[in-house]
């Protein structure tokens, strides 16, 4: 190994992604210090330096966007992870993962309003999510294995047509409540003294944060230490090989939609007690794609990481520099943060490495 | 065992027999005809060796067996496969390893990502009888491959390709098989490794009473240490018969083996179409 390293040639400096993302940095920093010499009222000031005092002045209100923000990057990380299980594991890209998580609230909720109690309402709900992991790889994926990607997809556009279809008709379309404090979820806002300021936390999102943590927490051991995680492992790796050694992709495929479901109810349940649980969540399904450009669609850290960054980064964004453009950053900072990580490490942060040999 | 008192497979009574393919036919794509009737035996703790060049049908016919072939679009449409006395041709790849029945595919396949021991592990997939019985044999496979041992915990994608057919072979003897279906194990190899390989696969035979079929193109070594052996040609058996007969036939050895009777002959000398016929007639 070590005699081959050697003998390689020098590589030029640009071409390593890193080096050249640190020169296009001193260059940015070199600008700010431009533009505040020029002048402090222009642009430059307005974008690279104003902000970054209103940070200094006031760090009570710096810390509350840093800690929203890192609630919404925990839940935009737990939608990523359902799409990381399944890419892995299937190949399959599910964009149906947005509408699981709604269907799988809309389920719950539609549960306790006929009666049934809220803890019963949660396992009758798993087993529903359970039902739909069984019928997807029968219906779909089991009639469509060796089809190219692309057509799989589709049938998951297929699977999410039908599943607000379904929905619609079984819950109606209204928005409704979490069923929040039924589930012992906690409610109101703890005030912490921090740095001259109150920041104050949401009772809600300190359960959600944890809640996920352990969620991811649990994931990774079962993937590590178990059978079936190990089993789960070797599919991603190779189908074929998986085959061979007897490992049974239909009871794998089940496996891993029904954990996705899981992760869809607990996401569901989360989203739903800090907004409400309509069709709409769907749409915040849309930004696990940034983050998963930004984490490696094919890495459980990446996921996790990706989320907290983009989670972090839109709430700044919006706060310090959303009003230069006259407000909305939010909604698409997060894809232009995707674009520059496109430009320059397309496998993501924590994408696989192909190990290839010749 | 020893291999002299192996009978000729075909008059071998029935539970001698471990595997017996019966005038198989295999399609691709609903198209194309790959095995046009092929019919052979292994018996039971034997080492039989397929034997062909490329595109004769041998892997096609391992996977024929493992029903492997469904996930290439592939059927067979005609004949029977017995396995232990037990037609298998409808059964799944999972059914099959759990009865004890598994392939390791040619060009290794391990998990590249995932450690040697990690590998050897996911071939115990099916087994139901406890984490203390697979320890157990874990630890039989690192004395039969002391190489794995040293390479317990390294990325498997990242092993020579010799440790990787050992991995494969040693995950696949981690399902506790009663035969193993061995395609082109010295594929890509050093002469050396080969060698090494195929002392492994008659170890295995003759301590574990593992009943062996290998495609081989590498006739020389497969003959030396199969006891039975198939030629294959576009789809079906041209010539089947003991290994030590299939090495000292004269078509085998001009053909197969490179050795040219009598005096040396160019290449272009040899007459293989009136050959050919010879054969198939």
């Amino acid at each position: 190994m070590s005699d081959l390293a050697t003998t390689r040639p020098a590589p030029n400096p640009l071409a390593n992604p890193w080096i050249r993302a640190g020169l296009i940095l001193a260059a940015a920093v070199a600008a700010i210090l431009l533009g505040a010499q020029l002048d402090s009222s222009g642009t430059l000031y307005a974008v690279f330096i104003d902000p970054f005092q209103q940070m200094i002045q006031a760090p009570d209100l710096l810390v509350q966007t840093i800690w929203e923000g890192l609630v919404s990057g925990v839940l935009y990380a737990l939608i990523a992870l359902g799409f990381v299980l399944i890419f892995k594991a299937s190949g399959v890209f599910n964009f149906a993962q947005g509408i699981m998580v709604v269907f799988a609230a809309l389920t719950l909720v539609g549960l306790y309003e006929k009666g049934v109690p809220a803890f019963l309402a949660v396992i009758i709900t798993l087993g529903v999510m359970f039902a739909l992991a069984v019928t997807i790889e029968r219906v779909v994926l089991r009639p469509l294995v060796n089809q190219p990607d692309i057509i799989l997809f589709m049938a998951t556009f297929g699977i999410t047509y039908f599943l607000i279809g379904f929905g619609e008709s079984l819950f109606g379309g209204n928005p409704k409540q979490m069923i929040a404090e039924q589930l012992f979820l906690p409610k109101g806002a703890i005030d912490l003294p921090i740095l001259g300021g109150l920041v104050s936390l949401q009772k809600i999102d300190i359960a959600a944060a944890v809640i996920a943590s352990l969620m991811i927490a649990l994931l990774a051991l079962f993937f590590q230490y178990t059978r079936i995680g190990r089993a789960l492992r070797a599919v991603a790796d190779s189908h074929k090989a998986a085959l061979s050694v007897g490992i049974s992709l239909n009871q794998i495929w089940v496996i891993v939609w029904f954990t996705a479901g899981i992760v869809a109810l607990i996401t569901g349940i989360m989203w739903g007690a800090r907004s409400d649980v309509s069709f709409a969540l769907e749409i915040v399904a849309l930004k696990a794609l940034p983050v998963l450009i930004l984490g490696g669609f094919t890495s459980i850290p990446g996921a996790i990481v990706g989320g907290l960054i983009i989670g972090i980064g839109e709430k700044l964004g919006e706060f310090y520099w959303g009003p230069l453009v006259g407000g909305g950053i939010e909604s698409w900072l997060a894809y232009f943060i995707a674009l520059g990580f496109l430009l320059f490490r397309p496998q993501g942060l924590f994408g696989d490495k192909i190990i290839e040999r010749i | 065992m020893s291999t002299a008192t192996l009978e000729k497979p075909t008059t071998a009574t029935a539970s001698d027999t471990i595997l017996s393919l019966n005038n198989i036919e295999v399609i691709y794509d609903h198209v194309v005809l790959v095995l046009k009737g092929v019919s052979l035996t292994v018996p039971r703790a034997g080492i039989v060796a397929i034997l062909g060049a490329n595109g004769a049908g041998k892997t096609t016919t391992l996977k024929a067996i493992s029903n492997l072939l469904k996930a290439e679009r592939g059927e067979v449409t005609k004949g029977s496969i017995v396995f232990d006395g037990e037609r298998v041709d409808r059964l799944s790849p999972n059914e099959l390893v759990r009865r004890g029945c598994i392939q390791v595919m040619e060009g290794r396949h391990c998990f590249g990502h995932l450690s040697i021991e990690e590998n050897l592990l996911t071939g115990a997939f099916t087994r139901r009888d406890g984490n203390a019985a697979i320890k157990r044999d874990l630890e039989k496979i690192y004395t039969l491959f002391p190489r794995l041992k040293q390479r317990r915990s390294s990325q498997a994608g990242y092993t020579s390709g010799g440790e990787q057919q050992m991995c494969a072979i040693g995950r696949a003897m981690m399902s506790k098989p009663k035969m193993i279906l061995l395609d082109e194990p010295s594929m890509g190899l050093a002469p050396q490794i080969v060698e090494e390989i195929f002392e492994i696969v008659r170890r295995l035979n003759a301590e574990e009473g593992v009943s062996f079929l290998v495609a081989e193109q590498n006739t020389n070594m497969a003959l030396r240490y199969a006891t039975y052996g198939y030629i294959m040609e576009t789809g079906r058996v041209v010539m089947d018969g003991e290994a030590k007969m299939l090495r000292e036939n004269e078509d085998v050895k001009e053909f197969y083996l490179g050795v040219a009777e009598g005096n040396k002959k160019s290449f272009r000398e040899v007459k293989s179409y009136k050959r050919r016929k010879r054969w198939l007639s």
